[in-house]
């Protein structure tokens, strides 16, 4: 009989084995998902090798003040959700409620600031290869080139952090149901692992796409 | 338990529980999950062996027989893209694998059901996208979707089939984690990494290549998709993109996917080896550890498509050494199990056919890998017939053979009937005929110069196409035979009883069908596989 | 009706005799471990096959045999080292053309093949070449990426846009050989074929000054060197000249040091100013969209031909 609100899934032994299995299961997803974006920082790579001028100038096209806003949200969204794991692990379901909403809001800021405040001015100043690109200095293909990464990559980043703000929403509702105690909490564990690889990713492509040129 | 006893079908098994579409749609048993996967790679592979009828049946004249070469590029696409990414990939995986996996390692499901769920309606997606692509006009790309064609210089609906192969990637990754998650944490007590059926560590091997290589070539289809939609430059030229870019990209994965789709074969062959010759696998560890050593090594041979491509010297020669390294564990594994024969006790049911089968033609496949692999022989065959010869040897030789192997050996325990060995047999022959009247001919037409994808050709040509040709028809008709008999066999086949080949495993301790959980009691595992030699004593279960 | 076929290929270069020896010697080792491994499969499947339907399995099975288990490791090693290393050599002459090798100019475009020898000939899906000389041919793409093959040869190479690639032999017989293209490139790939005619040096040379009435590569370079408006900088020292400079080294404005081959000077037209020579400002302009493919050949002759300040022929 499945009863689904039982500690232990059926195919499972024991509450140890679960958490494990769940543990391994989400660092294998990780795994692929350093693959994924693997691809797209190779492609990357190999492009500012051949024009690091153009890529310097397409990185000073972007704003790094924003874009240090954002790291600092993002990484202040780590520490909401690694406290909202603590939460879960000691149960307490206040806190968890409040810091599954905090990560949710911080990740929110992020992906507004993101698309409404950055992208649209990249959109009026002309930098969107494909959309509209209007950058007519030197080696303008290739700094549409390094737009090109730009978008795609921190793109595919949001995409992933919009899908988390998706699980957050279902675990913040499992949340207020009371469905975590001390004893069931692999979801949000699970989850912490998820966010902060996210957040990680983000790490590296902030330098990687606005610090470009030493120009700070 | 005695296998002297009067088969009798078990009152409650995985099939009977419950007959309605919706148990079966929205099931979370790996057994059933398998069966919706079978389904739908037979279907899949009878829309690519209609391709390859069309294609061949087109190259019976130099100057094309059926089909205009505009259709002939879309047919030996979607013969390449289906055949892979919706045959061969998934195949044993998805089917034994799922099947079979927990069975052996005495769990009562894989890690995660619902994910194993959700996988293979990702993988019926992806394929419909690619349907889609077929009914909608096709495309023409070559499963290989090279740059700058695929992007810049082709209006067929490549998106489409990019997408519909991203998707179904997705499924391959899902699968691969369920498994390598399932084999760590879940198996039954007793049952150490070295007690291990060999098919387990394929499966592992398998799955590691999954859940590491496939994310790539999801992001450079990905690239291709965004390039088309947004017309940016990524992988053209004009704009500063490199093509071979996309060449590297494609190939990281595209490589270790052949090994995806032979790796879960020899598992197989390693099951039906030991099972139809009563003795254990000799070597066990080796075998083992050169299914390790395939999956890790092929990560590092991509370079081996591209000594051609403009790639510098020095690459290709590293490519070449590191290939040449990957042939060996699996020259290792053959030697393993002909010796795994000596002195043993050997029967020629259908299965063992096809392991026999299976061991000669992946010899030459693999033999015939050694001459791509070196360099200065590749500038010859590069992109000729003898590529195409090498890797169906492979391919259809190994890894289909593997499946068909499998299915006949795991089907009793499956549907709880035996299908009728005799017509197994004879069409085993005929596919073992059949295959290689059609592929060894062009190995010939290889060297002689024959490009690949030529839809029309020189009439020097003629003769060992029109051989080829008379080989495909042969084999056509045998991988028909075993769709009748064993749909046959359902209705009308004998019980099989819980171990028909009185064969070793933890699945055969089972009942056939197994029920729903598997196994009444966990099983205690207490020696190593293969003990043929103490089967005799019964296999201590708690 | 089909009737008698080729089962091998001519041999027809200096290499292809190499190749081919090669091959039997991969085919050697392959019918031999093809063989041993069915005939093995043979003899026990008939010798220990099951004579009754009880028989029980086989006690004392031997499963370990560490000696063995090495030797059939150590010698496949062996063996593909030996193939290794022998298509190595094969490959890497294949990369180093003779220095006097005759170049001949190859374009693919989607579906056929141009070809431009260096004193101004041109031919389409057709190579005219002389026995005995090792031709050097230089390659790029206007559209995909191809692949000029060809199997009497047992020479092959992808033929990709924005980029030059080579590939060289020496025929050794004259005749006619089966060109091929051999990277699927769309609708018309099967049929982006043709010949190459191999001549003796005398016909090579008969064939290739009669019915040339137009300029070499060199003097259609020098044409354009003029009207693009190249002279007006490095003919008067506001840019690097050209004199001498083919296969020179030139140092970079970066420090770097390059060598001034057929690749450099494509990207010195097309994208000025990704290399800059020490010394010189950064002012040229690219010229990208208004010279084709083959118009950067011929200024490539242009520039190859002259070999000094004091000889400009602009023979070639």
């Amino acid at each position: 009989m499945h009863n689904s609100q039982a500690v232990v899934a059926e195919q499972f032994d024991d509450r140890v084995q679960q958490h494990e299995a769940a543990s391994l299961g989400m660092w294998i997803f990780l795994a692929t998902e350093i693959m994924f974006f693997g691809g797209l920082f190779t492609g990357y790579t190999v492009y500012r090798n051949l024009y690091t001028t153009a890529f310097e100038t397409g990185s000073h096209l972007l704003n790094a003040r924003i874009g240090a806003l954002n790291t600092a949200i993002l990484i202040a969204s780590s520490l909401t959700m690694a406290l909202a794991v603590h939460s879960a692990q000691t149960g307490k379901r206040a806190k968890l409620i409040f810091f599954i909403i905090s990560t949710m809001c911080l990740g929110a800021a992020f992906l507004l600031i993101k698309f409404f405040f950055e992208w649209t001015h990249d959109y009026a100043e002309g930098f969107v290869p494909g959309l509209h690109f209007t950058y007519a200095g030197p080696h303008a293909s290739h700094v549409a080139l390094f737009m090109c990464f730009y978008f795609i990559m921190t793109g595919v980043h949001a995409l992933h952090m919009v899908a988390g703000e998706g699980v957050l929403t279902v675990l913040l509702i499992m949340a207020w149901r009371g469905r975590f105690n001390q004893e069931r909490y692999n979801a949000i564990e699970m989850m912490g692992l998820y966010w902060h690889f996210v957040d990680i990713v983000w790490i590296f492509l902030f330098p990687l796409l606005y610090l470009l040129g030493a120009r700070f | 338990m005695s296998s002297q006893e009067i088969a009798i079908e078990p009152k409650l098994n995985y099939l009977n529980c419950d007959y309605s579409i919706k148990s079966w749609l929205l099931t979370t048993d790996h057994k059933r999950i398998a069966w919706l996967y079978m389904m739908a790679i037979t279907f899949f592979f009878t829309v690519g062996g209609i391709a390859a009828t069309l294609m061949r049946l087109n190259l019976l004249e130099p100057q094309g027989l059926l089909v205009e070469p505009e259709t002939y590029n879309k047919l030996f696409s979607i013969h390449g893209i289906i055949m892979v990414f919706f045959f061969l990939v998934p195949s044993i995986p998805a089917v034994m694998g799922n099947f079979l996996l927990p069975m052996m390692l005495g769990a009562r499901d894989v890690a995660f059901p619902k994910l194993n769920l959700l996988s293979w309606y990702i993988f019926m997606t992806g394929g419909s996208l690619v349907l889609y692509t077929v009914i909608a006009g096709g495309v023409d790309t070559g499963w290989t979707f090279y740059t700058p064609l695929s992007t810049l210089y082709l209006n067929t609906h490549v998106m489409a089939a990019a997408g519909g192969v991203f998707i179904a990637g997705f499924s391959s990754i899902l699968t691969g984690l369920n498994f390598v998650v399932t084999i760590h944490k879940m198996r039954a007590p007793g049952l150490t990494w070295f007690r291990l059926p060999l098919f387990v560590w394929a499966m592992y091997a398998a799955s590691i290549i999954f859940i590491i290589g496939t994310p790539v070539i999801a992001i450079s289809l990905f690239l291709i998709v965004v390039e088309r939609i947004f017309h940016v430059g990524i992988f053209d030229p004009s704009l500063g993109g490199d093509p071979i870019l996309f060449q590297h990209l494609f190939w990281f994965y595209s490589h270790p996917a052949v090994y995806v789709m032979i790796l879960p074969s020899m598992g197989v062959i390693s099951e039906l080896i030991t099972a139809f010759s009563r003795k254990r696998i000799f070597g066990y560890h080796f075998v083992a550890f050169s299914s390790v050593a395939i999956a890790a090594i092929g990560f590092l041979v991509w370079g081996h498509h591209m000594f051609i491509s403009g790639q510098s010297v020095y690459a290709g020669l590293v490519f070449s050494a590191l290939s040449m390294a990957v042939a060996i564990p699996s020259a290792v594994k053959v030697f393993n199990w002909t010796a795994t024969l000596y002195k043993g006790s050997i029967s020629y049911e259908a299965p063992m056919l096809y392991a026999l089968g299976f061991i000669g033609l992946f010899t030459i496949g693999g033999l015939t890998g050694l001459y791509l692999a070196t360099t200065g022989l590749d500038q010859h065959v590069h992109d000729t017939y003898f590529v195409i010869a090498h890797f169906h040897y492979i391919m259809v030789g190994g890894a289909v053979m593997g499946y068909l192997g499998g299915i006949h050996y795991w089907w009793p325990k499956m549907t709880g009937r035996l299908y009728p060995d005799g017509w197994a047999r004879v069409a085993a022959i005929i596919v073992f005929v059949g295959f290689n009247l059609t592929f060894f001919p062009q190995f010939i037409l290889g060297y002689l110069g024959m490009p690949r994808r030529y839809a029309v050709y020189p009439p020097e040509f003629h003769t060992l196409n029109v051989i080829s040709t008379a080989g495909a028809s042969i084999l056509g008709l045998g991988y028909v035979i075993p769709l009748i008999y064993l749909a046959w066999s359902l209705r009308y086949g004998p019980i099989a009883g819980p171990n028909p080949w009185k064969a070793t495993g933890l699945e055969w301790t089972t009942s056939s069908p197994p029920p729903t959980h598997n196994f009444e009691e966990t099983p205690i595992v207490t020696e190593e596989p293969y003990r043929y030699d103490r089967l005799a004593e019964e296999i201590h279960v708690a | 009706m089909p009737h008698a076929f080729p089962l091998f290929p001519q041999e027809a270069s200096t290499i292809a005799p190499a190749v081919d020896h090669l091959f039997y010697f991969l085919t050697a080792v392959s019918i031999f471990f093809a063989s041993l491994i069915f005939l093995l499969i043979f003899y026990f499947a008939v010798k220990y096959r099951r004579r009754s339907k009880d028989e029980p399995a086989p006690k004392n099975q031997v499963i370990n045999n560490i000696p063995l288990e090495v030797t059939w490791t150590v010698i496949p090693m062996i063996l593909v080292a030996i193939m290794y290393l022998w298509g190595a050599e094969i490959f890497v002459r294949n990369a180093q053309p003779p220095p006097n090798a005759l170049e001949i100019f190859v374009i693919g475009k989607q579906w056929m093949w141009h070809i431009e020898h260096n004193n101004g000939k041109r031919e389409i899906n057709a190579l005219h070449i002389p026995a005995g000389v090792p031709v050097k041919l230089t390659m790029t793409s206007q559209d995909v990426i191809h692949d000029f093959s060809v199997p009497a040869f047992r020479m092959k190479m992808d033929v990709v846009p924005d980029r030059y690639t080579t590939e060289w032999f020496e025929a050794t017989q004259p005749g006619k050989y089966r060109l091929f293209c051999d990277q699927y490139c769309g609708m018309g790939h099967a049929l982006m074929r043709g010949w190459v005619y191999v001549m003796t040096p005398q016909d090579y040379q008969r064939w290739l000054t009669s019915g040339v009435t137009g300029q070499t590569m060199a003097e259609q370079g020098a044409a354009l060197y003029n009207q693009l408006g190249c002279v007006t900088c490095h003919g008067t020292g506001k840019g690097p000249p050209f004199a001498g400079l083919y296969g020179r080294t030139v140092k970079l404005s970066d420090g770097t040091t390059v060598v001034a081959n057929d690749a450099y000077i494509r990207e010195s037209i097309l994208d000025p100013s990704a290399q800059i020579v020490n010394g010189y400002p950064a002012i040229m302009p690219t010229f990208k969209g208004q010279v084709s493919e083959e118009q950067i050949l011929q200024l490539t002759a242009y520039i190859k031909s002259l070999a000094s300040t004091k000889s400009n022929t602009g023979a070639p």
